[in-house]
C-alpha cells in the first residue's frame, strides 16, 4: 500500500461566538494558513474534501457554503459529514489511491448558530427515543454513570480531568477556555445532567481546521518536514444504547487494534508518546484511554491521579486542551489531528511535550461515542 | 490506481412514491440484501460501508450511526459522504477510492432517501446562502427553468425539443421494473401538463421517491472470483465549483463540462460519441437531456435536439441514454446518483434484463445537483491498464 503525510495544518482561533465571520470567511482562515503552513499556494491542491453536517450548520448541502473558500472550484471535490478525523481518512485514500497527489481537508462548524440539544436528539430514534428528550449531554451523562459504576471512579478524578485540560489549554493561544481550576471548581460548577456538572462538559463553539495530505511522491517537496500515517481505522457500534455496553466502547477497541496493527505497533503503552482524545466530556477521556489499551482496565482515573497524563507525564493526553477548552464539533478531529501534527514536529509551542515521535488522533461520530476513529501518526516513515 | 476497482453487485428498491411499510433502516436493507445477494456475498465479506443521503429530508442526524441496523454497519468502517443531489454519485466515487487505496477489498456503497418524510422544496431552499440566493432562487426548479429559458434564448431551443426527451425517458422507464413512473406520454401530453416553472410542465421534470440503492466494490485482487464479468471503473470526474446561483454560465453546464473533459482524458476517449455505448444521466428533468449531452461533447452547441429528433438516443438508436427511464421516472434523490451508477454498471456485466443495451463496452452515469455540479463515473467491460 502506498503511503501518505500530512505536510500542513491550518486552524482559526476557537471562540465562542465568531459574530463577525460566515462559514466560508472561517474556512478561507484555515484554508491559507494551511497552505502558508506547507509553503504551498492553492494551485499546488489538485484535490479538497470539506467536512460539515448539513445539521450543525442549519443548511443543506452544508458543503456549498465552504467550497469555493476552500478553493475547489475547478478541482476534484467531495464532503464527509462526520467527525474532521472521517474527513481526513476518506481525504487520505484519495491520495493513496492514487488518483491525487495533494488532499486538502477542511472541517468548520458554528456552535454558536446551532441548538445542540435539538441537533443531538435527531440523532436518536424518532419512534422510540427522540420522545424522551434524549440528547448528547443526557446519553454521555448515562454513559458517565455507568462508567463510573463499572470502573469505580470517582467524581474528583473525573473533574481533575477538567483541570488538568483547561490548564493545559493557557498554553494553546487558539484555544477558547484556558482557566486554571481546581476540582473543586469542577464539582461546584452547576449540575447539568447528574453526574455531568457544567465544566465536565466541552463548551458551544466556532471554528475551521485544514491539513494538507500528500502522496509520499510528493511529501517532501514542500516546505514542511511531514508527519507520516502510520496506522489508521474506524469502527461503529451498534446504534440503540439498549444493545451495547455503554460503560464500554468496543468499537474503539477495534478500531485502535487495527489502526496498531497497522502501524507494527505492539505495546501502544510504550510506544506511544502522546495522544490527543476525544473529550467532550471529562469521564470520556478516561474510558476512552482504557478502551484504547493505553490504560488498564479501571486504573485510568488512578494514572489521572499520579500526572501520567500531563504535559510532563509518561503518556501526555490532551496537551492542547483538548476539546473541553473548545469544541468546534465536526472540526474537532481536525484540530486533534493538527495539534499532534505540531508535536511531532516540534511546533506546539507553550504545550509542546519533550518526547514526541509516535502520535495518537482519536475522533467520534454519533451518540455516547458509536464510531470511532483512531490515528496513528509519527516523525518518522 | 493502486488497485483496480470493479463493481461487482448492485441491488435496488422497487421505488415508489410513499412506502409507508418500512421504515429508513428497512428501506436501506431491502438494497442491501439485494446487492449481497446479486454478488453472491455475505455481510461477513464485506470490509467497509459508504453511505449518503441528505439529512434535511428525513432529520436524522448522523446517518452513518442510525442507519447500521439496515446497513450493515455493526462493528464495520462506515462513513458518510453528502454532496446534495450528487449524493449517490459521489457515495460511489468514495468506494472507487477506498477500494482502490488498498485499504479495502470488498466496500458496500450505499445511497438512500424516503423523500416522503420531506419536505423536498423546503430543505433544498436552505442550501442556498441565505442573504443572497435564497429568496429567488427557492428550491430546484427555479434554477432548471433559468437554465432551460438560457439554452432556448441562445440556441433557439423550443418546450418541444424538451418534450421529446421526456418522451423518451418515459418510454424507456417501461422496461425497468424498478422504475417509480412506468406510463407512456406523448408529446401532447408534456406539453398540455401544468407548468410549473416556464418553460418546465409537470412532466418534463422528476417525482419525489422513496428508495434505496446498494452496490458493492471490489479490488482487483478479488473482483473477479466475486464476479466473472464486472464492471471496471476506468475513471471518475468531479466538479462543485460554484457556491453561489449567480456565478453559474446559465444555458452550459460548465461542470459537465470540465469534469468529462478531464474523465475522457483519464480514460484515453477520443470520441465520446462513437466509443460511449450507453449513458445514465441525472437528468432531474427534460432540457438537462439536451443541453448537458452539448457540455459532454456528444454533439457541439445547440445541436442536441435534432440528434435527439432523429432517435439517437432511444433505444436502439447510436447511443441510448437512460435505458432505465431515468431520473424523470424516479428520484430517491440520495440514491439517484447511485442508481445511475448501478444501472450503467448493469449494462457493463449484461444484467439490464429488458432494458439491456446490446454489446456494451463503454457507460457513463453521471450525479447531478448542488449548484450546478455534476459528479461522473465512466465503466468498462475490459480491466483498465
Amino acid at each position: 500500500m502506498d503511503r501518505a503525510a500530512i505536510i500542513g495544518v491550518g486552524m482559526t482561533k476557537i471562540e465562542k461566538a465568531k459574530v463577525g465571520e460566515t462559514f466560508a470567511d472561517m474556512a478561507w482562515e484555515a484554508v491559507n494558513k494551511a497552505l502558508a503552513d506547507a509553503g504551498m499556494t492553492i494551485d499546488d491542491i489538485d484535490n479538497v474534501v470539506t467536512t460539515s453536517s448539513d445539521f450543525w450548520d442549519g443548511r443543506t448541502i452544508s458543503c456549498m457554503a465552504v467550497g469555493d473558500a476552500s478553493g475547489a472550484a475547478h478541482k476534484n471535490v467531495s464532503c464527509v459529514e462526520g467527525d474532521g478525523t472521517y474527513g481526513a481518512f476518506y481525504g487520505m485514500t484519495r491520495s493513496i489511491s492514487g488518483s491525487y497527489k495533494t488532499t486538502l481537508v477542511t472541517g468548520h462548524s458554528k456552535g454558536s448558530q446551532s441548538v445542540s440539544s435539538l441537533i443531538t436528539n435527531a440523532a436518536f430514534d424518532p419512534i422510540y427515543e427522540r420522545g424522551l428528550g434524549m440528547d448528547m449531554v443526557t446519553a454521555c451523562a448515562m454513559q458517565a454513570r455507568a462508567y463510573m459504576h463499572r470502573t469505580k471512579t470517582t467524581p474528583e478524578q473525573v473533574a481533575m480531568v477538567s483541570v488538568k485540560n483547561h490548564g493545559n489549554a493557557q498554553k494553546n493561544p487558539l484555544s477558547q477556555l484556558p482557566m486554571k481550576l481546581t476540582v473543586n471548581d469542577v464539582l461546584k460548577s452547576e449540575m447539568v445532567a447528574d453526574p455531568l456538572h457544567k465544566l465536565d462538559c466541552s463548551p458551544v463553539s466556532d471554528g475551521c481546521a485544514a491539513v494538507i495530505i500528500a502522496h509520499e511522491s510528493v511529501a517532501a517537496k514542500f516546505k514542511q518536514k511531514p508527519v507520516w500515517i502510520k496506522g489508521v481505522s474506524f469502527c461503529a457500534d451498534s446504534f440503540f444504547f439498549g444493545d451495547r455496553d455503554l460503560s464500554r466502547a468496543k468499537s474503539l477497541t477495534e478500531a485502535a487494534q487495527k489502526a496498531y496493527a497497522m502501524a507494527g505497533i505492539k505495546d501502544p503503552k510504550k510506544e506511544i508518546d502522546l495522544a490527543e482524545v476525544y473529550d467532550a466530556f471529562t469521564y470520556q477521556e478516561l474510558m476512552w484511554l482504557e478502551e484504547m489499551g493505553l490504560a488498564d482496565d479501571a486504573t485510568a482515573g488512578k494514572l489521572l491521579e499520579k500526572g501520567e497524563f500531563n504535559i510532563d507525564g509518561r503518556l501526555p493526553v490532551n496537551a492542547s486542551g483538548g476539546l473541553l477548552s473548545g469544541h468546534p464539533v465536526i472540526a474537532a478531529g481536525l484540530y486533534s489531528m493538527a495539534a499532534v501534527v505540531k508535536q511531532l514536529r516540534g511546533d506546539a509551542g507553550g504545550y509542546q511535550v519533550k518526547k514526541a515521535k509516535t502520535g495518537l488522533v482519536h475522533g467520534v461520530n454519533g451518540l455516547g461515542g458509536q464510531s470511532h476513529c483512531v490515528w496513528i501518526l509519527d516523525k518518522d516513515k | 490506481m493502486a488497485k483496480r476497482v470493479a463493481i461487482v453487485g448492485t441491488g435496488q428498491t422497487f421505488h415508489k412514491s410513499h412506502r409507508p411499510d418500512v421504515n429508513g433502516q428497512e428501506l436501506i436493507n431491502e438494497a442491501v440484501v439485494r446487492a449481497l445477494n446479486d454478488a453472491n456475498l455475505k455481510m461477513k465479506d464485506i470490509d467497509a460501508i459508504v453511505i449518503g443521503n441528505m439529512d434535511h429530508f428525513e432529520g436524522i442526524n448522523y446517518v452513518d450511526c442510525w442507519s447500521v441496523d439496515g446497513s450493515g454497519g455493526t462493528m464495520k468502517p462506515i462513513i458518510k459522504l453528502t454532496t446534495g443531489g450528487t449524493t449517490g454519485c459521489t457515495v460511489a466515487i468514495g468506494g472507487y477510492h477506498l477500494v482502490g487505496s488498498g485499504m479495502f477489498d470488498r466496500v458496500l456503497v450505499i445511497g438512500w432517501e424516503k423523500n416522503s418524510e420531506s419536505d423536498t422544496t423546503g430543505a433544498i431552499t436552505t442550501a442556498f446562502d441565505p442573504i443572497w440566493d435564497r429568496l429567488v432562487f427557492a428550491g430546484a426548479i427555479s434554477g432548471l427553468a433559468a437554465e432551460a429559458q438560457a439554452y432556448m434564448a441562445r440556441y433557439g431551443a423550443t418546450d418541444r425539443d424538451g418534450a421529446r426527451v421526456s418522451v423518451r425517458d418515459r418510454k424507456h422507464a417501461m422496461n425497468n421494473p424498478h422504475a417509480q413512473l412506468r406510463k407512456e406520454v406523448t408529446l401532447e401530453e408534456v406539453l398540455a401538463s401544468p407548468m410549473l416553472a416556464d418553460p418546465i410542465h409537470l412532466l418534463d421534470v422528476c417525482p419525489r421517491t422513496d428508495g434505496a440503492c446498494a452496490v458493492i466494490m471490489a479490488s482487483e485482487d478479488v473482483a473477479e472470483k466475486i464476479c466473472p464479468k464486472p464492471d471496471w471503473i476506468w475513471a471518475t470526474a468531479v466538479r462543485h465549483s460554484y457556491s453561489y446561483l449567480g456565478d453559474a454560465d446559465y444555458g452550459r453546464l460548465t461542470s459537465m463540462r470540465e469534469g468529462s473533459q478531464e474523465m475522457f482524458k483519464k480514460a484515453g476517449i477520443k470520441e465520446p460519441r462513437k466509443e460511449l455505448d450507453v449513458i445514465e444521466l441525472y437528468q432531474p428533468y427534460s432540457f438537462g437531456g439536451l443541453i448537458w449531452i452539448e457540455d459532454m461533447g456528444i454533439v457541439g452547441p445547440g445541436e442536441a435536439p435534432q440528434y435527439i429528433w432523429d432517435g439517437n438516443t432511444d433505444m436502439g438508436g447510436e447511443l441510448p441514454i437512460n435505458p432505465s427511464g431515468g431520473v424523470i421516472s424516479c428520484n430517491p434523490i440520495g440514491a439517484t446518483g447511485l442508481i445511475r451508477c448501478a444501472e450503467a454498471a448493469m449494462q457493463v456485466m449484461g444484467k439490464a434484463e429488458g432494458r439491456q443495451v446490446p454489446d456494451v463496452n463503454f457507460a457513463f452515469s453521471s450525479g447531478f445537483g448542488g449548484c450546478w455540479w455534476t459528479d461522473m463515473i465512466l465503466h468498462g467491460k475490459k480491466k483498465p491498464k
